[in-house]
């Protein structure tokens, strides 16, 4: 059988919608709940964080129902849009979001943790409004962290498998992302297409690691800088 | 003219304090814990006090009978954080800048970024960053800031104590220099009782929250 780059093309659209989603919810909320305290944090804390631990086909499970025919969000989207989540592409980037969530999300507040408070209260001081700290100290002094959340949450997009696949199905040219053609074409005994999409996962996702770790040594030596 | 008398309940003690400064220097003496830079924030807006009053130029700022507590951003107050609190990701000229207010609100004092860095001698500096210069260096940068948001009172959390004694002599006397050019009360932390009674026209020692002694010199002009 000759070999296909269609599913590689649909990875990288669902992994790229997938990630632009992940990086305007959870920069928001990572922000409210590292600043803010309020009644019932600590469960709103742990449902962000549940798709990291819960089992992809607990997650696909939950997302058929919310999503389906039949479930709340699908009737809204069939009545509104027209259109259905479950089988499409909207289904794959819907799964690839919430899984890579979490890990945008842990990222992203630890980093926002880590700004020295000093310094959004010295901002204040200087008379700038909470906005105006937020994404004049905050924001550009957590940089690091939200980039590196942004990289493993691609990453994280590009291999989801099993939620992917009970939402979205298998549809070659359609649905069939990388990690769901592998499984599939090794079903079928095409071990050619299988192996070529796992030398390119695998370096990729090596890649990533390796630029990561490089990227975060580098940042670690410019912060500390030293006087003159 | 500054005028304060609030309390504020902290874990092991209660800090009770009154004073009122018109111009010149006062100098907060203390050990570390007396509670010297929780009056600092309380009189700034980064902490509340649990009752009393803070009046800035006949404009009460926090008063817990009115239920008045004016926001940090409008209390026209400069701070010098003890750790300098520069902005690591922007050069001495933008960290100057930051505060500068967006219309010359004081037309008179209506203040150019090279001014003040000229008046503070790190004009030479301007294109650097924080992470590039000496601990004296980001304190005249600090004081650079401070000064930009053209406040009507300087606080000055233990501004000298991370220098070594010649910049700290050095630093010293400009920051007499700069209370008479300037004109505004400066509020002074310091643990050093020798540096209290050489910059304070008043000083007023703190143990466990308790104000233990004012002792007020003529303002030196």
């Amino acid at each position: 059988m000759e070999f296909s780059y269609v599913p590689i093309v649909l990875s990288l659209k669902v992994a790229f919608a997938a990630v632009i989603i992940v990086t305007c919810s959870s920069i928001p909320i990572a922000a409210l709940m590292a600043k803010r305290e309020f009644f019932g944090k600590d469960v709103v804390e742990s449902i962000i964080t549940l798709p990291l631990v819960l089992p992809p086909s607990v997650i696909g499970f939950m997302l058929l129902y919310v999503f389906g025919k039949n479930g709340p969000l699908g009737k809204l989207f069939e009545q509104w849009f027209h259109t259905r989540i479950v089988f499409t592409l909207a289904g794959a980037v819907i799964a690839a979001a919430v899984v890579a969530f979490p890990l945008m999300y842990q990222s992203v507040k630890v980093a926002i943790e880590n700004v020295d408070q000093n310094l959004e209260k010295a901002a204040r001081t200087l008379g700038a409004g909470e906005l105006r700290v937020f994404f004049t100290i905050t924001l550009p002094l957590a940089l690091n962290g939200i980039v590196a959340g942004l990289v493993l949450a691609f990453a994280r997009s590009l291999g989801e498998f099993g939620a992917t696949l009970m939402i979205a199905g298998n549809i070659p040219g359609k649905t069939q992302t990388m990690p769901i053609a592998i499984y599939f074409a090794n079903e079928a005994g095409d071990t050619g297409q299988a192996s070529i999409l796992v030398i390119i996962m695998t370096i990729f996702s090596f890649l990533v690691i390796y630029g990561l770790n490089r990227w975060g040594k580098g940042s670690r030596r410019d912060s500390r800088g030293g006087g003159a | 003219m500054l005028k304060a008398f609030f309390q504020k309940k902290l874990p092991t003690f209660e800090l009770e304090i009154n004073f009122s400064l018109s111009n010149g220097i006062l100098a907060l003496v203390g050990p570390s814990g007396a509670g010297k830079t929780t009056i600092l924030q309380c009189v700034a807006g980064l902490q509340t006090p649990s009752s009393g009053e803070i009046n800035i130029n006949d404009k009460i700022v926090f008063s817990s009978e009115q239920g008045v507590n004016i926001p940090i951003r409008k209390r026209r107050i400069g701070y010098v954080f003890q750790d300098y609190a520069l902005f690591p990701h922007m050069t001495v000229e933008k960290n100057v800048m930051y505060g500068k207010p967006q219309k010359g609100s004081i037309p008179n004092k209506a203040l150019t970024v090279s001014n003040v860095l000229e008046m503070l001698k790190i004009e030479h500096l301007r294109n650097r960053y924080p992470n590039q210069i000496s601990g004296g260096e980001k304190q005249r940068v600090a004081l650079a800031r401070a000064l930009m948001t053209e406040p009507e009172l300087l606080l000055l959390d233990e501004p000298l104590s991370a220098l070594d004694q010649d910049t700290r002599s050095t630093l010293q006397q400009e920051l007499l220099k700069l209370q008479v050019q300037w004109q505004i009360p400066f509020i002074l932390v310091t643990h050093d009782l020798q540096e209290a009674e050489m910059l304070g026209n008043q000083i007023i020692k703190l143990d466990h929250g308790k104000q233990e002694e004012i002792r007020k010199f003529d303002v030196a002009q």
